[in-house]
């Protein structure tokens, strides 16, 4: 069991440095998939009291929203979308793993500092979560498509899951499906947003969405300025 | 049951109106339940439901003042929102700011997420249980997303777009803040503290305290972020202004409270555990940043639905100062969330009758506002006494209760700067909002009649400024009760 939730934290270790490094869509859509499928399995095997029933449906659960409907959903979108396949950067794949590398370098060092004593098993876990969570929260600042917004915001969430199945069982069913039916709705929301924004700026830069700002009168100008009418 | 209905009743109807074919059934449906929505409210006034589900729902005084608001506003918009969408042209039409066309959202989108956003704001005013809450405001973002995103063109868009995700990823920090709740619960002496406000507050001391302040620190980021306090506020210029007014006015003055509740609720566990001055002093960091930076923006701003955005965000800061000062400030905290959403409601109403007479967001382009809409004109000016705390108004009862609070508490530098940034405030909007209403109408206006001044648009705001001056004049003695019981629940007097 020990070595099976240490591979299943290292893949998704792996999973965010591709996810840092990768320059297509199509690839960090896969990435975030299998990234899906692995906290998937992760409740089944950290659980030292054995496979329940609540255990196992959240696991197809998860596996079914993060790693096969929403991956679709987005590919989908990605097909119909006419745009390029490329990812653009505010801060590109290079640095972006060199920063990835740092972040969980420290990430490791706090993971020893923290008081977590009850599962002196998983000593890779909270770095990890640490990671996948920064991460998440990188990929959403540095990448210019709505697109990767959306995949940052599920590595992020991700993370976020990852934590609560190694330290903080909650009571019930319900409130995990709730959890898991608000990402999902909150995923199809914003893909059906990113739909809108391709069909409204031809592209799917989050950059094209700089129009609102405080001081009206200059934008007033700028509009006026770019098409005279 | 009382409780489930609340919940169900605008949710099923919320469904609903998404495939009803009859526009007017689907509009007497959204009326029907908003009405009653609050008669459901009124009753639960005279006799408080049982809790259900093991306590996961269940209704405290705290609980009940918030679903009351949420209530009363929807069932006072509903009105507004019916006139709207009948006057609202369908099909393309020419943006009023720039050069292009744009089109509605389906009458049938909007309605039924109307519902469902109130469904899901009564959800988080019941939710005892920290992951139902957390499930239940994410769940309110999603359902105000599509209702920012009425008026279909790519400004709203990028507020949409901004709201979700920053919202979003704040709310996903206080699911991180959530789950350090649970740890902090877990493994204690006796054992494991199940995730409900009351079992949570009853064992508070056996809690491990680290854990619980670093989970406090990430919901308040997270709420504080859906909540508008600076600087996590930068969606909510964006979202108030380009949404329909009517919809700013739910934003403002409901679901803003909803938020507050969020942190309202772990700071109700860390001030039984004993780290209330921690939190305290966080909430008053919080609070008086956002009042100084709305002060910044509101002073020479240019466009008056973001001048109402930004009063928003100072009147969040003035709750979490209330509630930060403590003891008496508690109450007044509380009873200026009521004020404030009463009186935030109202201005976005009349903001909407403004925008629907002169075509324009710009303060400049708004003047002589006394003759051509006397109605509104009375509104928009009694509105800027209500917001700004001047008597005989209720927030002036509020904003003074808790600016003696600070002084007693010994807050006396925050409580200087609180009233300085207020008299800023003061001068400020009433420059930009005389402006308005005096002056020379441009010509174009006096030759349109005041088609906008129908009764169903002046009535619901209307309704809602008397009821804040209402409060000014006297406090109910029931709402007093409540309030103080709740003040009593945050470890306030």
């Amino acid at each position: 069991m020990q070595e099976a939730v240490n591979a299943i934290v290292a893949l998704m270790i792996l999973a965010n440095f591709l996810l840092l490094g990768t320059g297509s869509l199509r690839a960090a859509i896969r990435i975030v998939a299998i990234q899906g499928l692995a906290l998937g399995l992760l409740p089944l095997l950290v659980h030292e009291k054995g496979l329940t029933l609540r255990l196992a449906i959240i696991a197809v659960l998860v596996i079914l929203l993060k790693g096969i409907i929403i991956p679709r959903v987005l590919m989908k979108g990605l097909r119909e979308l006419n745009t390029g396949r490329g990812i653009t950067y505010y801060v590109g794949p290079v640095a972006s793993l060199l920063i990835g590398i740092l972040v969980m370098g420290s990430s490791l060092w706090w993971g020893y500092l923290l008081p977590l004593p009850d599962q002196p098993g998983y000593r890779l876990a909270i770095p990890m979560v640490f990671f996948t969570i920064i991460s998440g929260l990188f990929l959403i600042v540095t990448r210019r498509q709505a697109l990767m917004q959306i995949i940052g915001y599920l590595v992020l969430e991700n993370g976020i899951y990852a934590f609560g199945v190694f330290f903080a069982q909650s009571e019930s069913m319900l409130i995990e499906i709730g959890i898991l039916l608000d990402v999902f709705v909150g995923v199809f929301i914003m893909g059906v947003m990113v739909f809108h924004i391709s069909r409204e700026f031809d592209s799917i830069e989050a950059g094209q969405l700089s129009t609102l700002k405080d001081w009206f009168r200059e934008r007033r100008k700028s509009t006026e300025t770019e098409s005279p009418s | 049951m009382m409780i489930v209905a609340l919940v169900l009743i605008p949710a099923v109807a919320g469904l609903l109106s998404f495939v009803l074919k009859s526009v007017t059934l689907r509009r007497a449906l959204l009326m029907v339940t908003t009405v009653t929505q609050s008669a459901l409210t009124v009753a639960a006034w005279l006799r408080r439901p049982e809790p259900v589900l093991d306590g996961w729902l269940a209704m405290d005084a705290l609980g009940l003042v918030f679903m009351s608001v949420v209530s009363g506003l929807c069932l006072i918009t509903s009105v507004y929102v019916i006139n709207y969408l009948a006057k609202e042209p369908s099909g393309k039409r020419p943006d009023l700011e720039e050069p292009v066309f744009f089109a509605n959202e389906p009458e049938a989108v909007f309605i039924g997420c109307l519902l469902l956003f109130q469904s899901t704001m009564t959800l988080v005013t019941l939710s005892h249980n920290f992951g139902v809450l957390w499930v239940a405001v994410e769940a309110t973002t999603l359902s105000s997303a599509p209702l920012i995103y009425f008026h279909r063109h790519h400004r709203s868009l990028e507020a949409t777009w901004k709201y979700l995700v920053i919202c979003s990823v704040g709310i996903a920090l206080a699911l991180l803040g959530t789950f350090f709740l649970v740890y902090a619960a877990t493994g204690t002496p006796s054992g494991s503290v199940r995730l409900v406000v009351e079992d949570l507050v009853a064992k508070a001391t056996l809690l491990k305290t680290p854990w619980l302040k670093t989970a406090f620190i990430f919901m308040l980021v997270g709420y504080g972020t859906k909540m508008g306090l600076a600087p996590l506020h930068s969606w909510l210029p964006d979202a108030h202004s380009e949404a329909p007014s009517v919809v700013s006015a739910l934003l403002s003055g409901a679901l803003l409270n909803c938020a507050f509740l969020g942190i309202l609720r772990v700071t109700q566990v860390l001030t039984a555990a004993g780290s209330g001055e921690f939190a305290r002093t966080l909430l008053l960091g919080f609070g008086i940043t956002s009042v100084v930076t709305a002060m910044i923006f509101i002073v020479g701003q240019l466009d008056y639905k973001r001048l109402l955005a930004y009063s928003s965000i100072e009147h969040m800061g003035i709750l979490a100062i209330g509630v930060g000062i403590g003891g008496l400030g508690t109450f007044g905290g509380l009873l200026h969330a009521v004020n404030h959403s009463l009186t935030k409601g109202m201005l976005f109403l009349v903001a909407g009758n403004i925008l629907a007479q002169f075509r324009s967001k710009a303060n400049s382009a708004v003047s002589g506002m006394f003759v051509t809409l006397p109605r509104t004109s009375i509104l928009w000016m009694a509105g800027l006494l209500a917001i700004t705390g001047t008597p005989p108004f209720g927030s002036f009862i509020s904003e003074l209760t808790i600016i003696r609070a600070a002084f007693a508490a010994g807050h006396t530098w925050m409580a200087i700067t609180l009233l300085a940034a207020l008299g800023i405030i003061f001068v400020a909007m009433a420059a930009i909002f005389l402006r308005m209403l005096y002056g020379s109408s441009p010509e174009e206006q006096s030759v349109r009649s005041p088609l906008s001044e129908s009764l169903f648009s002046i009535l619901p705001p209307a309704i809602l400024c008397l009821a804040v001056l209402v409060l000014g004049i006297f406090v109910p003695p029931a709402l007093d009760r409540v309030l103080t019981e709740a003040g009593r629940l945050l470890g306030g007097q």
